[in-house]
């Protein structure tokens, strides 16, 4: 860049326009719509790449299996695994943030933030190496138990895997992972609640979670929702963690506690495409997209949610 | 626990207002459980389900959960009784949010704990030194991983900071209208991009370009750049929207041009915060393993040219030892175990510096 040490003219009413304004406002720019082109790319190279698979006659496809039929128990197991981890982190990452924002003593509470951020630091490779080197089997007991005396139900119905390696398990490392992130927006979107309704609930003789209840909640609703949304969409993309953890026959089934799962898309990526070779690469790009579009659904959805609750934010 | 005084501050009723400062004063129409009823409860509940599972078997885990619960039932019961129902509820809800906060505890210890006492058996000298080239059972190291770790985590960084940074400045100081508003929608989709998806984007990139099959190291830069731009282009946002328009009035005042007021005064007021976001963002992608096992792949050797064949990593290194272990195993699943300790101590020192950094250049608040 050229420095240009012009005097500015002291007639001039407008804003002092120099080269290096333009280079810098022209680059800055660039780089701007240099991400949108990156977006685009991803969208197209990926379709260029799964094209072949998409058109290829069924009997070309390994296993010679219809292109759908080969996605559909994968997404299945993409799906139930981000959903039993939405259920199981939701509720507790609410319980997390109020702790956080209106129970725990203020001097420690923003320690105890850093501490649910640093479960967000660790690395998704580490927390599948800890789900099958420790949840796994830990939880083998509780999975017995839940068979034993819930087995009527069909998530449970067993015959209950001997690892621990299953569908249940993945669900709660994922849960753990996913934790961090709706606990960080429900925290934002609970210490903006207005202080003043707060304040005058407690004047009002509300007890603190009454309080919480009738002033905290109401505003937090559509935060903690995005929030859940982008815990699902982190969830859904998760690979290490479950194709460590989880062991995968390609059954397509409710039974969480037993060793046959459905594996899921990014997880069947990660074990498939090393070796994969020919119009096999092809079919997992497409699986790729699948997983992609997905997800991409989700977020917007989420990000659609917070923008309009932005709106509102503010309004008393 | 009193409840119900600690949000009442003071300082928003005005001077004028005469009203009892003491809970002791206002008027009840129940009684009040003492201060020390809670911790005498929940001793009571460790006690009563410690004796009860003394004779049918005894385990921490569960000791400890129906302890919890117990405790949960016996508050809720005790302070119904004395002190209505409204406060049971209360007392119940604070017993269930505080013990979810201690369940969200638990994984982040076991973690930390599994991690340390598994990964401290080869967290030597050899590890550090040596590569894997040649190496079948015991010894052998991550030499060649942490060099392709640093390597390729360096190229993303060097090509998402400088876009992702412009990108970030367009937003606050530039850009107005629909193109920054595309801008900022497709940023945050871009955050929620999924990992193995961005590594199939920089294999059909590169497979498009060099030909099918093809790792290097550079594809997993690329791949790791996708992930990288959002995270550094937030953050500076963030970070640029904090500082005053007042500063900017004022260079502009001065005659100064937009160009030279952005990089000379608004960066360097913020700068702090825009490293702290920046060493956040390395933290995050360095432990990316999926974008790498598809572009980048795994070998035994040191290799330091990005551009040229597979590259180790230190998350794929790790992946690979633990799920196809050679003959003896145990000092595959070692070398995993390490290597995923050596990821978080080095995710860790970032997170630390990022810390350090901010509240090093926080700014001055008068």
């Amino acid at each position: 860049m050229t420095t240009t040490e012009v005097t500015p003219e002291p007639r001039t009413a407008k804003p002092v326009t120099q080269l290096g304004d333009r280079i810098f406002a022209g680059s800055a720019k660039g780089a701007g719509i240099l991400i949108l082109i990156v977006l685009a790319g991803v969208a197209a190279f990926l379709l260029t790449e799964a094209f072949p698979a998409i058109v290829a006659p069924t009997e070309d496809l390994p296993g010679e299996q219809n292109l759908l039929l080969y996605i559909w128990p994968l997404l299945f197991g993409t799906l139930l695994s981000a959903v039993i981890a939405l259920f199981v982190a939701t509720p507790l990452a609410v319980c997390v943030a109020l702790f956080i924002s209106h129970y725990a003593p203020r001097r420690i509470a923003q320690g105890l933030g850093y501490l649910v951020d640093l479960l967000a630091a660790v690395p998704s490779i580490v927390y599948g190496l800890w789900g099958v080197g420790v949840l796994a089997p830990a939880s083998v007991g509780l999975m017995t138990w839940l068979n034993t005396y819930l087995g009527w139900i069909p998530l449970f119905a067993g015959p209950v895997s001997a690892t621990g390696r299953t569908m249940l398990v993945t669900g709660l490392v994922l849960a753990v992972m996913i934790l961090p992130i709706i606990t960080a927006v429900a925290r934002e979107v609970f210490l903006q609640a207005p202080r003043l309704h707060e304040e005058a609930a407690l004047a009002l003789g509300a007890t603190r979670w009454e309080m919480i209840k009738m002033a905290v909640l109401p505003f937090g609703r559509s935060g903690l929702i995005s929030g859940a949304m982008l815990g699902l969409g982190r969830a859904l993309g998760e690979t290490m963690a479950v194709a460590i953890v989880l062991s995968v026959s390609g059954v397509v089934t409710f039974n969480l506690v037993s060793s046959g799962n459905p594996s899921s898309i990014a997880a069947n990526i990660a074990l498939q495409f090393p070796e994969a070779s020919g119009l096999g690469v092809n079919v997992l790009i497409a699986s790729g997209l699948v997983l992609f579009v997905v997800t991409l659904a989700v977020n917007m959805l989420a990000r659609y949610i917070v923008n309009r609750r932005s709106e509102f934010s503010g309004a008393n | 626990m009193p409840t119900g005084t600690e949000h009442n501050e003071t300082d928003i009723l005005g001077p004028e207002l005469d009203l009892p400062a003491t809970p002791d004063l206002v008027p009840r129409a129940q009684g009040k459980l003492p201060r020390w009823a809670p911790w005498a409860i929940l001793a009571a509940s460790a006690v009563v389900v410690g004796g009860i599972l003394a004779t049918v078997g005894f385990s921490i885990g569960l000791w400890v959960v129906l302890t919890v619960v117990l405790f949960a039932l016996a508050t809720y019961t005790t302070s119904r009784v004395v002190e209505g129902p409204r406060k049971a509820t209360d007392r119940l809800v604070t017993v269930v949010v505080g013990s979810a906060f201690a369940i969200a505890m638990i994984p982040l210890i076991s973690v930390l704990w599994t991690v340390v006492s598994n990964g401290v058996a080869r967290f030597d000298a050899a590890f550090f030194t040596n590569s894997m080239r040649g190496v079948v059972g015991e010894g052998g190291g991550a030499y060649h991983a942490i060099l392709g770790t640093l390597i390729i985590t360096g190229l993303a960084a060097l090509m998402s900071i400088p876009i992702g940074m412009l990108t970030a400045v367009y937003l606050v100081e530039y850009g107005k209208g629909r193109l920054s508003r595309a801008i900022t929608f497709f940023v945050d989709v871009m955050t929620g991009i999924p990992s193995i998806v961005a590594g199939l984007f920089a294999y059909a990139l590169f497979a498009l370009v060099v030909g099918p099959g093809v790792r290097m190291g550079f594809a997993g830069a690329v791949a790791l750049t996708v992930l990288m731009i959002p995270i550094v282009v937030r953050s500076t946002e963030e970070m640029l929207k904090i500082v005053p328009n007042e500063l900017r009035e004022a260079s502009y005042a001065l005659g100064v041009p937009k160009w030279k007021t952005i990089l000379k005064i608004v960066i360097p007021t913020t700068a702090g915060g825009i490293a702290t976001g920046i060493t956040l963002a390395i933290a995050r992608v360095i432990g990316e393993t999926a974008p790498l096992l598809i572009a980048v792949g795994i070998t035994t050797g040191v290799n330091l040219n990005p551009f040229d064949d597979r590259m180790a990593t230190l998350p794929v290194f790790a992946y690979y030892s633990y799920v196809s272990p050679g003959i003896p195993r145990e000092p595959f699943l070692d070398r995993a175990w390490t290597a995923a300790l050596v990821l978080m101590v080095i995710v860790m020192l970032l997170n630390i510096i990022a810390r350090i950094i901010s509240r090093a250049f926080a700014p001055k608040t008068r």
